[in-house]
């Protein structure tokens, strides 16, 4: 899950990371009156979960109470990369000498957390990394000891940072790793971290992604995810316990097994087609979350077959069939479905497939090549 | 021989009395694998499928009077990561984790405190490990394989059925299958698996099966073509995958470009590993070495 930049920047400011003044606005008044109270001229900030806010026109600097009314309103209600923003972040502007880049994140090579810096902030770190490795600098945190004051001190040496500002750094540093570790983060950044004219570091941006599977410990993060970045199927899937995700094809596939269900994409692509999401109904899945699944796929309106592939270990196949079987009483469609179902009780499932007349493919090779057939030839 | 597991095992089920954990235990008893105890703290002294295997309250007393050695975890997730430290603690040499969703730091700190250890952890997020006929460790399902020299290897779970089912259709059978877990931190990596089935008798060919995420496929491959006598057939899994997407498993995505199929596929093929289209492809590829 991720967070807000005025979430990080709450959770920054516990950890003694210097952080703009500032307050969330959901109204042109309220960011008049944090512009009043801030007393120079503030930055608006669009609170939208997508990446390149700035250039889409989601960060304005204005300078009077009035102007920020004014913009405000504009920003307020319109969208970014389609989504409609509700919330600004009205802060301070910052005179900025220099932008530096800070972040962490798990490295599952070293089985460690990565820590970067980069002298040159402020823009896609891993663009840096790629055009010029040199200028990032590394560091691994053993996951037992924790961060050491050495680490960060020799990523501070390394970016060449001023020696007056290293203390500053260090904290920081220290600071944003117990934030990554308090919040069970995978991920955590600052870019930019910023020198200001006055010689002071200050985190400008912040950014944090929380371990999905450890939300349980964060139960008041959970209460205020933000769903408007995410495709409403997909939420309606999570509902279900369903892991679904919208593609661009046009062949819905319902598979058990995350694994099984990208060989199923997989093999369609392989066949010329192009699947129209990924959906894993997990194990053991009951009739009433298969007609759930179908029925997210069927309200894709680009969806012009569904291949079913089920390999039946806890789940059972005659249980998906009554599934099949019931969403298909409820909703009257003429998109063909392809099913292959293999496994505990898959003799029973044919039966059942057979009754309601629906098409069957043995292997997995087979039931691709008749989806994507399908595909082709379906006319609405 | 198989690897990691024979009719020397003597299994400990963590989770006994759930519900997984009693389905999964009595397939495996029916399948043959030795259950020698259960652990639910709360509820030692109990007698749990049909009476005949005793309940402890900790690893430590299970092992002690029933000499158990090595143990499958079906705890909940926010349990489980303290279930494989107790094992581990009680000296339990292999350990297989079922369960999905354990936070991927706590998994950080419990492969970094066992390393030094002299145990194997398979998974979490793993569906086990099967070697048929008469052993498994975990919840592969057993009349979908049949002895035979090929090994398998892969981090997914209904994906390695379909596989293993593939090559019993066209009458090849499986020394050992082993699903190494589909977690971003596993505690045994293809490397580890290969090497055993290097050295393993029975094995004359072995399956990998990977996908989407991480570079693990791209060092097995250099392990392959160092180290590996036997022939390696590939697959992986994720080629229609966006990136930065988590395709199911906590591990299967692309991030900052790292990750894909098309890279891990490369990998493979520069290995000298025959890598398939898809899964019915790898008995077709066996049959023509």
């Amino acid at each position: 899950m991720r967070l807000h930049e005025y979430q990080s920047k709450e959770i920054f400011a516990n950890h003694q990371i210097p952080v703009p003044r500032g307050r969330l606005a959901s109204s042109p008044e309220d960011a008049k009156l944090i512009a009043e109270e801030l007393n120079r001229p503030v930055v608006l900030k669009a609170q939208v979960l997508v990446g390149g806010r700035g250039k889409a026109g989601g960060i304005r600097l204005v300078k009077s109470p009035g102007e920020a009314s004014d913009e405000a309103s504009k920003i307020l209600g319109s969208k970014i990369k389609e989504i409609p923003v509700r919330r600004l972040l009205v802060e301070e502007a910052v005179n900025i000498q220099q932008e530096i880049y800070i972040g962490m994140t798990i490295d599952r090579d070293s089985g460690s957390t990565l820590l970067i810096a980069s002298g040159e902030g402020g823009v896609d770190v891993e663009e840096v990394a790629r055009t010029s490795p040199e200028k990032i600098a590394r560091v691994y945190v053993d996951p037992l000891l924790g961060l050491k004051d050495y680490q960060a001190r020799n990523l501070a040496a390394e970016i060449e940072l001023p020696r007056p500002l290293w203390r500053s750094f260090i904290s920081i540093t220290k600071g944003l790793y117990q934030s990554y570790q308090e919040l069970d983060a995978t991920l955590a950044e600052i870019n930019p971290l910023v020198i200001t004219a006055d010689g002071r570091l200050i985190a400008l941006d912040g950014k944090m992604i929380i371990d999905d599977n450890a939300l349980f410990r964060h139960p008041d993060l959970v209460e205020k995810r933000d769903f408007s970045a995410e495709a409403p199927e997909e939420i309606e899937a999570q509902k279900f316990c369903l892991e679904y995700i919208k593609l661009s094809g046009d062949i819905g596939c319902l598979v058990n097994g995350a694994g099984l269900a990208m060989a199923t994409m997989d093999i369609i692509q392989h066949n010329g087609g192009q699947p129209a999401n990924f959906l894993d109904i997990g194990g053991g899945a009951s009739a009433e979350k298969v007609a759930a699944a179908l029925r997210i796929i069927l309200q894709d309106p680009q969806v012009k077959t569904v291949l079913v592939n089920i390999f039946g270990g806890i789940t059972r196949c005659d249980e998906v069939a009554i599934g099949i079987k019931k969403i298909l009483d409820q909703i009257k469609t003429d998109i063909p479905f392809i099913i292959r179902l293999v496994g505990t009780n898959e003799k029973e499932g044919r039966e059942i497939l057979a009754s309601a007349n629906l098409e069957t493919a043995d292997t997995l090779q087979e039931a691709a090549g008749k989806a994507v057939q399908k595909s082709l030839e379906y006319a609405p | 021989m198989s690897i990691l597991v024979n009719t020397e095992t003597r299994l400990l089920v963590q989770g006994i009395t759930g519900h997984e954990g009693g389905f999964h235990s009595v397939q495996m008893l029916k399948y043959g694998t030795n259950i020698v105890a259960g652990v639910t703290p709360g509820k030692g002294g109990e007698w749990v499928l049909n009476g005949k295997i005793p309940v402890f309250d900790s690893v430590q007393t299970a092992a002690e009077f029933t000499g158990a050695n090595a143990s499958i975890i079906f705890v909940p997730a926010r349990f489980a990561g303290d279930a494989i430290l107790e094992a581990a603690d009680a000296g339990i040499k292999l350990i297989v984790c079922i369960t999905e969703g354990i936070p991927v730091k706590e998994m950080l700190q419990i492969k970094r405190a066992i390393s030094h250890k002299d145990i194997r952890l398979i998974g979490p997020n793993s569906p086990g490990i099967i070697s048929p006929p008469f052993t498994k460790v975990g919840i592969i399902p057993g009349n979908i394989t049949k002895p035979g020299n090929v090994g398998v290897v892969s981090r997914s779970g209904t994906l390695t059925y379909e596989v293993v089912y593939a090559l019993k259709q066209a009458d090849i059978g499986t020394s050992t299958c082993v699903g190494i877990g589909g977690d971003p931190i596993v505690g045994t990596d293809f490397i580890d698996i290969l090497s055993h089935f290097e050295g393993d008798s029975q094995t004359d060919v072995v399956v990998m099966i990977g996908e989407i995420g991480g570079l693990e496929e791209e060092k097995a491959a250099v392990y392959v073509a160092n180290h590996m006598t036997k022939p390696v057939i590939g697959f992986i899994a994720g080629l229609a995958a966006p990136p930065n997407k988590r395709m199911g498993h906590a591990g299967a995505i692309i991030e900052g470009g790292v990750g894909t199929a098309e890279s891990k596929i490369n990998a493979l093929k520069n290995a000298g590993i025959q890598v398939a289209h898809y899964p019915e492809e790898i008995p077709e590829l066996i049959k023509k070495l």
